[in-house]
Parts: structure tokens; sequence; C-alpha cells
């Protein structure tokens, strides 16, 4: 396992993009510290970059990598090698290089400049949704077998989480408003590995107050230690369902 | 050594392989032909695990091979068309082969990257390298650890005459060390001298598997070529 997992990190070590990505946050995170006078204000601005940008890399990066490992991939498969430890390494690999990636990139500005426990709460939902779109990116190139339309999936699926997912729970609210929905909130958050890190950070800020009763209910659910431990159970589901579902296919899969 | 009992591959809607069983023994030396998108390179790939077929099961030394990957260390693979990963160098790739497969005390066999010149262009990208020189690397990491079966996939295809015959010398050495050697080739005139037994396909089923000298007593041809382009001819018209 180790060996393949050396050669897929030496691998996305030299092809710079990862570089690039631990750049460009780090280049972003200092300057929003910097900008705003008052650190929690930065971080609440960071939030609202980094729920945007880690999925949008992680799932477009990881899916493209994929892609071009195939022959790599190839090679390995007539190896006195399993599937599943070839696969298994490339997950690894993508998630260890993007996590360090952010861990200096965004992690560290952040422990420099607002070292409590909304910053380290916001590191490690940052940690989990990178390893969260590279488990689904692994899903999305086992399926299709046409790389523009492998990642062309990936794109949709980073456009759901990111926008139509919460565009559908507003139509959703709108249309039942009549009802209580707080509870069934609290579920469908769940839905969405997004939401329910949004909702994290959010409720460590202190500022569920002004998202009204929701806010309430979420306070309720998500405020006690049960229900933070119980929505990072749910994003570990995110990790591991997808990756094993690719696992699956991957190991069936002609090459 | 390797028993192949009614394997079915579907691709879509077309059959790649309907119901083929074969035997491979030690000691033999396979030609395996047919006419283009007969299902020979599906047959090899199923033999090594790349391709899973659909039904039928295909045993290595007695053992069914499927969900299983410790037979390939006993596996040489030359592919037809060989990909390797673009920005490593000859080198990287053939250490990384060793790497993957070093806890295995197998004596090494570099006889090939020698005689092929390898040795001059170790640094080279494999994205630089010319087909034939692509096929070079692919012959000599499948000839590496000294397998007991040897996949050949069209293996002189893209090789110049010197090269050609640098492996096909090899591959005699190898026979008569006793090992299996599966070879697919379109070209039959170089075949002759090297195979002991012929496996004929079209459209994904076995036509005949015969010993080579019975094929040509049956055809009345000295040659393979001639003899299979007989085959061929009766079966068009047929």
């Amino acid at each position: 396992m180790h060996k393949i997992f050396k050669y897929v990190v030496l691998d996305i070590v030299q092809n710079k993009i990862v570089l690039i990505y631990t750049l460009l946050l780090l280049v972003i995170s200092l300057s929003i510290f910097n900008l705003e006078d008052n650190s929690a204000k930065g971080l609440v601005s960071l939030l609202n970059i980094i729920l945007i940008i880690i999925p949008l890399i992680c799932i477009i990066f990881s899916t493209i990598y994929i892609y071009n490992s195939s022959e790599f991939i190839e090679l390995l498969v007539s190896q006195p090698v399993k599937r599943k430890t070839i696969w298994l390494s490339i997950f690894a690999g993508l998630s260890s290089s993007l996590s360090f990636a952010f861990f200096v990139g965004a992690g560290i500005p952040i422990l420099i400049y607002h070292a409590d426990a909304t910053g380290i709460m916001m590191i490690t939902t940052g940690l989990f949704l990178t390893v969260v779109f590279v488990s689904i990116a692994m899903l999305a190139a086992s399926k299709t077998r046409d790389k523009a339309k492998g990642i062309g999936l990936s794109i949709l699926l980073w456009l759901y989480f990111s926008l139509i997912f919460d565009a559908l729970v507003l139509f959703f609210l709108f249309q039942f408003q009549d009802y209580p929905l707080e509870r069934i909130m609290v579920f469908m958050s769940f839905l969405n590995p997004i939401d329910l890190s949004r909702i994290q950070i959010l409720l460590q800020m202190d500022i569920s107050a002004l998202m009204g009763y929701t806010g309430a209910v979420f306070r309720e659910f998500f405020g006690t230690n049960m229900g933070v431990l119980i929505s990072f159970i749910g994003l570990s589901c995110w990790i591991v369902v997808p990756l094993m579902i690719s696992l699956k296919t991957f190991n069936k899969k002609d090459l | 050594m390797i028993v192949i009992d009614d394997i079915i591959k579907r691709f879509g809607s077309l059959r790649a392989l309907s119901g083929v069983s074969l035997t491979f023994s030690r000691g033999q030396c396979v030609a395996l032909l047919g006419p283009n998108g007969s299902g020979k390179t599906t047959l090899i790939k199923s033999i090594l695990g790349m391709v899973v077929p659909d039904s039928g099961t295909i045993n290595f030394n007695g053992q069914s091979i499927s969900d299983k990957w410790a037979y390939r260390e006993k596996l040489g693979y030359m592919p037809q068309i060989g990909r390797y990963p673009e920005n490593m160098t000859i080198t990287n790739v053939i250490n990384m082969m060793k790497d993957i497969r070093k806890d295995h005390k197998i004596k090494l066999d570099e006889e090939l990257i020698e005689s092929f010149g390898l040795n001059n262009m170790l640094q080279k990208k494999m994205r630089t390298l010319s087909g034939g020189t692509t096929q070079k690397v692919s012959a000599s990491l499948a000839f590496l650890f000294n397998p007991d079966v040897l996949i050949l996939d069209e293996p002189t295809a893209g090789l110049d005459p010197l090269a050609s015959e640098v492996l096909k010398q090899k591959i005699l050495k190898e026979k008569q060390n006793g090992k299996v050697i599966i070879i697919t080739s379109h070209v039959l005139s170089e075949l002759d001298d090297l195979i002991t037994e012929v496996v004929y396909m079209q459209e994904g089923s076995l036509i005949f598997h015969k010993k080579l000298a019975a094929l040509k007593e049956e055809t009345g041809e000295e040659k393979l070529s001639n003899a299979i382009t007989k085959i061929m001819k009766a079966n068009h018209h047929a």
C-alpha cells in the first residue's frame, strides 16, 4: 500500500497545481486577516470563500488527476497488486496532499490570527470537506469512462452542493411555509456536506441568533456535544459511502 | 497451468467472448490467432484480471483467479500498446516496477534492457519515446521478473527487424526454460520457429486448438502462414 501511495504523492507534488493551490489559499487568508481589523470578521469572510473554493478545487483536481493516471492504473492492474490497494492509494494520496495544502494555506493563518474554538472548528471542517470532495470525485471518475463526461459530472456535483441544493431547500421552505419545518431542516442539512460544515462553524461563531427560530432549533441540536459528534459522523459518511461505492465499481471495471 | 472454462464477456451488446474454454500447460508456446476483433486481447486481459468475465472461470495453477492478485507475480505481460505515466523516465518506470514487486525473491532478468540498448536512453521521458522504443520498454518489463508465464500481445508490431530478432531469440530461450508463452501476432511468418501450438479464434469463439505439426499435416502446408490463410479462406466462404 505505502509504495503506491508514495508514487501517487510524488506525482502530485511534481504536478505543482497543489503548490499553487496552497499559495492561493495562503494569499487569500493572509490578505483577509490583514484587511479586517477584527479577526472574527475576517473568519466569517474566509468561511464563505473556503466553502466555495475547497469543494471546487478538490473535486475538479481529483477527477482530472484520476483520469490522467489511467496509464498508471493500467500498468499496475496487470501487476501483482490488489485493485483495492491501487484505488485506496490514489484516494489517500489525493486527500493527504490536498489536506496538507489546506492546512498550510488556510489552517496556519487561522491558527496565527484566530486560534480559538471557532478557528479550530473551521480547520477541522475544512479538512473534512477536502476529503469528502476527493471521495465524491473518485465516485464520479469511477462511474464514467469518458473524461469529458466525468469532469462535467464533477462540475455538476459541485454546482449541486454549492448552489442548487440551497435553492431546492429554499423552494421547499416557501412551498411549505405554513408547516413547522425546523426539525426537517436539521435532517436536510445532513444531505449536503457543505451545509453541514457551514452550520457547525456558524454555531461556533455565536451568530446563530441571526438565523431566527430555525437558528434556535439548530443550536438546540447541533450546539450540543452530541450534535457536533453526529454531524461529524455525517461528514464521515460522506467520505466513506462514495469511496466504498467507487471501490466496488473499480473492482469490477474493465481496463 | 492455466485452465480457462467457458468464459463469456459482453461489452454492451457486443459479445467479445462467447464461451471460450482452453488449457495451457508448461513448455507450450501458443500462438493466439484470429482476425481483428476476434477477442484475442479480451481473452488475454481476462487471464491478467484486467477484464472481468461475465461468467466462466479461469484457473491458474489450480486456483481460480477471480478477485485474486498474487498469481500475477508469475505473469509477465507485454501489452499491444503500452501506456505509461508520461512524466516518468524509463529508469523511473523500471525502478517503480522493481519497487512494487521487490519483496519477492526473484532473480531479475535485465537481459532485454541491455540487448535493446535501453541503457543509453534511461533518462528519457516516456512521453518522448517513439512507438518502437515504448514497445522495447514493455518487452523488457514483461521479462524482467522472470515469470513462469509470458503473455505477449503483438510483441513485434512496431519493432525494427533487429529488435524483432532480439526479442525472438529471447522468446526461444525462455521457451526452452519451460515457460508458458502466449503470443498474438499477425506476422505469421515469424511465428513458425517459435510456437508449438495454435489457437484460432473468430468472433469471440474458439475455432480450434491444435499442435502446430498436426495443423501443418492437416492442411498439407509447410508454412504456418499458408495453413492459416487456407483456414481463414475456408471459414470465410462457409
